[in-house]
């Protein structure tokens, strides 16, 4: 094809555009691994930079001497991620599934009540009594796994795909006898898969990204979820020293808090940074299967 | 009463179904809909010993009290203030670059960049946060750091209350960039490539093509999301706000959402009863905006409509 120079023009300008604005995207990583291999005592006389002029593993060596605490609530978030993840897929698919049976008269009625709850809420104070005095829900992991298990707009859309399964299928394995759960099992769960996989990664991250009903639930620092840990150690000093390793003297060398800082958080990010690329695609076709709606 | 008899109907004729969809209807019940019973709590003086219903009632004091202390019109006015920049500045970055990534050739060129890109919306606002720290700190951050080595004076920008509303709004944009592009990106990809082809055969350029091709075929998309965006006008981004500001009052008059004042309020002065009331203003406020912009949606396109 041959490009009038108009259209060169703008491709060049349209090109050098998104390639500010990707590496505007990945330049804070970029600055906090820096920082983070930095030496403290140059981070005290010049500050963070770009490219710092020599490089230490101090703060690396400092967060992996005694690892217990961060792999304890890389555990916990771990955990919570899965099961939040697994139970919230399966009983979100399950009812999406229902709601849009046209044999099911309820369903209309059963959308609306679900619904209904986007629109108008008690606000956090009822539901954090609700946890905390009715549930008795502190210091326990259900505390981080129950708030995020059901999303209506998840619902909506998992209920939208699943529109698209033909009646049929289902018409012709009831008549061969099978039951309804075994239905939604064999033959519904695995022809819903890209919408499970993409919903799937949304209600993982969302999880895995949580801090607050750490922070309001958690008094026990050992079960801490990773962000909500990752946040105190940059919040408060006393809690960054505590965390680094006992074992270590430092002598009278200051304790390099600053590094340390910036090399937690890549231990705690690195990991699903590095699981990104394999996952990415799932997000893009979960945008577009939700379109406008998500 | 016709639900009642469909659920009859559903209960007789499809029971398994019915218990198929109890797990969500029971949690809505549980965590939604029991809390809203809560709401009288707006209306009481709160005694943790006598529990919400318990506790002696206290007319509009919580609600007067937060309308006198003058915290409800700053947080009401940054709330909305900043959700209307939110929603100008981020579809315009994001239509901006969706048809640029359209428009170059390349794989590899627009894998990569999307990748870039996408990359802000997988991590938490705590991880943002220390990229801020990194960046911002008065005595380590890089930006500081610049300043000093071109023989400026370093600014202390955890006291600027006014820096802060730009750098909100940046970095909100820069964490939405990669998802909202795909939005737009998608609904360019559905427009048929002949009306391009027949455009530039009438010799139109590429800035016409844009302006007269794309743009009014994204008109729809950016209508919904611009009005589903005014309908969360007086919901403010928890994550976003405490993460970047916390507990820092030099800030708050410029930086204070409603969902920040209310979860300080509950976490660190206990005023469950003031809390509750401010959460229910909001929730009718929400309530009334949503309804609203619902259903001019469905005027607008029914398609669309959230309900």
């Amino acid at each position: 094809m041959i490009y009038s120079r108009g259209r060169k023009v703008f491709v060049a300008v349209a090109g050098a555009a998104v390639t500010i604005v990707a590496l505007l995207c990945i330049f804070p990583f970029w600055m906090v691994v820096a920082g983070s291999l930095t030496p403290e005592n140059e981070i005290y006389v010049h500050g963070y930079s770009l490219w710092p002029q020599s490089v230490s593993t101090e703060a690396y060596k400092l967060a992996f001497e005694d690892p217990g605490k961060i792999i304890r609530s890389y555990l916990v978030t771990v955990g919570v991620t899965g099961a939040g993840t697994a139970v919230s897929l399966f009983i979100v698919s399950m009812c999406g599934y229902v709601l849009q049976r046209p044999d099911f008269k309820s369903r209309n009625f059963l959308t609306m009540f679900v619904f209904f709850t986007v629109l108008f809420n008690g606000g956090l104070v009822p539901w954090y009594i609700l946890m905390t005095n009715y549930l008795h829900l502190k210091d326990n992991y259900l505390a981080l796994i129950l708030p995020m298990m059901v999303n209506v707009f998840y619902l909506i859309i998992m209920k939208n795909f699943m529109r698209s399964i033909p009646g049929a299928l289902i018409e012709s394995a009831k008549i061969d006898g099978a039951g309804e759960f075994y239905i939604f099992l064999r033959i519904v769960l695995p022809l819903a898969k890209p919408a499970l996989a993409s919903i799937g990664m949304f209600i993982a991250l969302n999880y895995w990204n949580d801090w607050r009903n750490g922070m309001l639930f958690m008094q026990d620092e050992t079960m801490y979820p990773l962000q909500y840990y990752l946040y105190r150690l940059l919040s408060s000093l006393d809690f960054l020293k505590s965390a680094a390793a006992s074992t270590i003297d430092l002598g009278d060398q200051v304790f390099p808090s600053e590094s340390f800082k910036l090399a937690m958080t890549v231990v705690a990010t690195g990991p699903i940074i590095l699981l990104y690329p394999f996952v990415q695609k799932y997000f893009v076709k979960g945008i577009t299967i939700g379109a406008v709606k998500g | 009463m016709r639900w009642l008899n469909n659920l009859r109907y559903d209960l007789r004729k499809n029971p398994v179904l019915l218990l198929m969809a109890l797990p969500v209807i029971l949690y809505v019940i549980v965590f939604c809909y029991l809390p809203m019973s809560g709401i009288v709590l707006a209306f009481k003086q709160f005694d943790y010993a006598q529990g919400i219903f318990g506790s002696p009632w206290c007319g509009f004091k919580n609600f007067r009290f937060f309308f006198i202390s003058g915290q409800a019109a700053v947080v009401m006015r940054n709330t909305v203030l900043y959700n209307i920049a939110f929603i100008i500045v981020n579809n315009i970055v994001e239509i901006t670059v969706a048809i640029f990534i359209s428009e170059i050739g390349g794989r590899w060129f627009k894998k990569i960049t999307q990748g870039a890109m996408f990359l802000p919306t997988f991590i938490s606002w705590v991880v943002v946060s220390a990229f801020v720290y990194n960046i911002f700190s008065y005595d380590f951050g890089a930006f500081n750091h610049l300043l000093r080595s071109m023989g400026g004076e370093p600014v202390d920008i955890y006291s600027q209350s006014t820096l802060w509303i730009f750098i909100i709004i940046f970095l909100n944009s820069w964490k939405h960039v990669g998802y909202g592009s795909v939005v737009y990106l998608a609904a360019i990809m559905g427009i048929d490539a002949e009306i391009y082809e027949s455009a530039t055969l009438d010799g139109a350029g590429e800035l016409q093509k844009i302006r007269y091709i794309t743009l009014p075929c994204l008109k729809p998309t950016v209508v919904i999301l611009v009005i589903m965006g005014i309908g969360n006008i007086f919901r403010g981004d928890f994550d976003l706000f405490y993460q970047m500001v916390g507990t820092n009052s030099l800030l708050f008059n410029t930086t204070d959402v409603i969902d920040t004042f209310v979860f300080r309020s509950l976490l660190f002065s206990q005023e469950y009863g003031m809390s509750a009331a401010v959460g229910l203003f909001q929730s009718v406020l929400c309530f009334g905006f949503l309804t609203a912009t619902n259903w001019i949606i469905r005027k607008v396109d029914p398609e669309n409509s959230l309900y």
